[in-house]
């Protein structure tokens, strides 16, 4: 389970932000990129991005084979856009400048080029945001900031239980699974569609269960602590808000701000070239 | 089940998230569509909202696709994560009808189960994600009414499979003292 995304400790400035600012910050920027079709404001917000994801010194190593995962969904996603909407381009940007015709009714255009280019882009801005989010933030100093600007701790404290637990879900995965094979069943390619659901369940059910029995095992542990008896408590990863988490937060602001100005300057979200 | 929000409902949302999100590696492609397949997960967090109730079914529907789509994919659709809230909350609206936990999830159930699963992802998929899609993301209509239709698809026939059989398997040990049957 190498490929997924996990904290490491290190010390930058980003990392030593508060978790929520990072949270805000990345709310922020995903729906700024979502919203924008301007492609002045992407391509700056891509930039920034990648210098921003430099500065968090974050390796390769730590993210390569999900980025490499992410460009085939990319990829995957552009051609499927060319292939059902060739005339989408046309359809958003009103004119039609032909560059070479396929075959029936797929003729790359322009527009469509530009369009889909637009939505790289869009993708290509929140990943070195999420990456940064997910490897700079420590999950327990996360729920404690979580509280700290008002969410209850019950919400805080799910969160880092789910944050806690994936490890510990995914190697009960991984035992369940050696077992069942120990055991003979197939789980490759080589099996047909109806076994490989057949066995796919044969690994959930055991798995489901023993959660169904820990979500009870923790729970009773956390009442018989009085959880819940007060409506505060402390936490031990607190983490105060300081100078630079007032500064990044001034600062995503107005730049969202700025953006959403001039996206909408013209009373349209896509930046239009070809008037 | 208590119907305010407690402990045990605090320690479903984690658990169930950490599942939810451990189980997104675990997929059955569907076919050519990009970003569709059977995903155990939906049958997960269907049993999930149908044991503790909306509250929990959607909060895992929603930071669980979330997590997942940002630790294995690296970013987050948001588009289609909604949609995932508004079925777990809607499949958790009659979780008191199932009667999961009691051990009376027996046939009548199973067939409300699957109804308002069914529904529920009806406007989940074919309604809420396309028309997200598009406003979000202007995306082209045709390919994205395709994709929800795929995944309305794939997303019944997992939940009404696995889903149904995890409840009853469930229903059958919580509601017993002892699961022992005798064999034939």
């Amino acid at each position: 389970m190498s490929r997924v995304l996990s904290y490491e400790e290190k010390d930058t400035w980003i990392h030593r932000l508060s978790g929520v600012t990072k949270l805000i910050f990345f709310l922020l920027w995903s729906i700024t990129s979502m919203i924008s079709y301007d492609t002045r404001v992407l391509l700056v917000m891509l930039v920034l991005s990648l210098v921003i994801f430099a500065m968090s010194k974050t390796k390769w190593k730590q993210v390569g084979t999900v980025f490499k995962f992410i460009m085939l969904f990319l990829c995957i996603n552009l051609i499927a856009i060319f292939f059902f909407s060739p005339g989408q381009g046309t359809k958003i940007y009103g004119t039609e400048t032909p560059l070479w015709h396929l075959f029936g009714r797929y003729t790359v255009t322009k527009e469509q080029l530009f369009y889909e280019f637009n939505v790289m882009v869009k993708y290509l801005t929140v990943i070195p945001a999420v990456f940064m989010f997910i490897v700079t933030t420590n999950p327990s100093e996360f729920a404690a900031s979580m509280n700290k600007v008002g969410i209850h701790y019950n919400i805080g404290y799910a969160m880092a239980i789910a944050l806690r637990y994936i490890p510990d879900v995914q190697d009960d995965f991984a035992k369940i699974k050696h077992a069942q094979e120990a055991r003979g069943i197939e789980m490759s390619k080589k099996a047909p569609f109806a076994s490989r659901i057949r066995s796919m369940a044969s690994i959930i059910f055991p798995l489901v269960f023993s959660s169904m029995d820990r979500i009870d095992v923790v729970s009773n542990a956390m009442e018989l602590r009085g959880f819940g008896k007060h409506k505060k408590r402390t936490w031990y990863s607190e983490r105060p808000f300081k100078r630079n988490d007032y500064l990044t937060l001034v600062v995503v602001v107005l730049f969202t701000a700025a953006a959403f100005v001039i996206t909408f300057w013209d009373g349209s979200r896509f930046y239009n070239p070809f008037l | 089940m208590k119907s305010k929000f407690g402990i045990k409902e605090v320690v479903a949302i984690g658990i169930g998230t950490a599942l939810f999100v451990a189980l997104t590696e675990v997929q059955i492609p569907l076919g050519f569509i990009p970003n569709t397949a059977l995903q155990p997960r939906a049958a997960l967090m269907a049993f999930l909202a149908a044991v503790f109730g909306p509250v929990v079914g959607g909060i895992v529907g929603l930071l669980g696709h979330a997590l997942g789509d940002a630790l294995f994919y690296g970013s987050i659709w948001w588009s289609w994560v909604f949609p995932e809230m508004v079925a777990g909350a809607a499949i958790g609206i009659f979780a008191k009808k199932f009667a999961i936990k009691e051990g009376g999830f027996g046939a009548k159930e199973i067939v409300l189960f699957n109804i308002v699963q069914i529904i529920a992802n009806a406007v989940a998929w074919i309604a809420v994600a396309p028309i997200l899609d598009i406003v979000i993301y202007a995306e082209p209509a045709g390919k994205v009414f395709a994709q929800g239709a795929w995944a309305f698809l794939g997303n019944i026939i997992i939940i009404g499979i696995l889903g149904t059989l995890i409840a009853v398997g469930y229903s059958k040990i919580g509601g017993k003292s002892s699961s022992l049957s005798k064999e034939d």
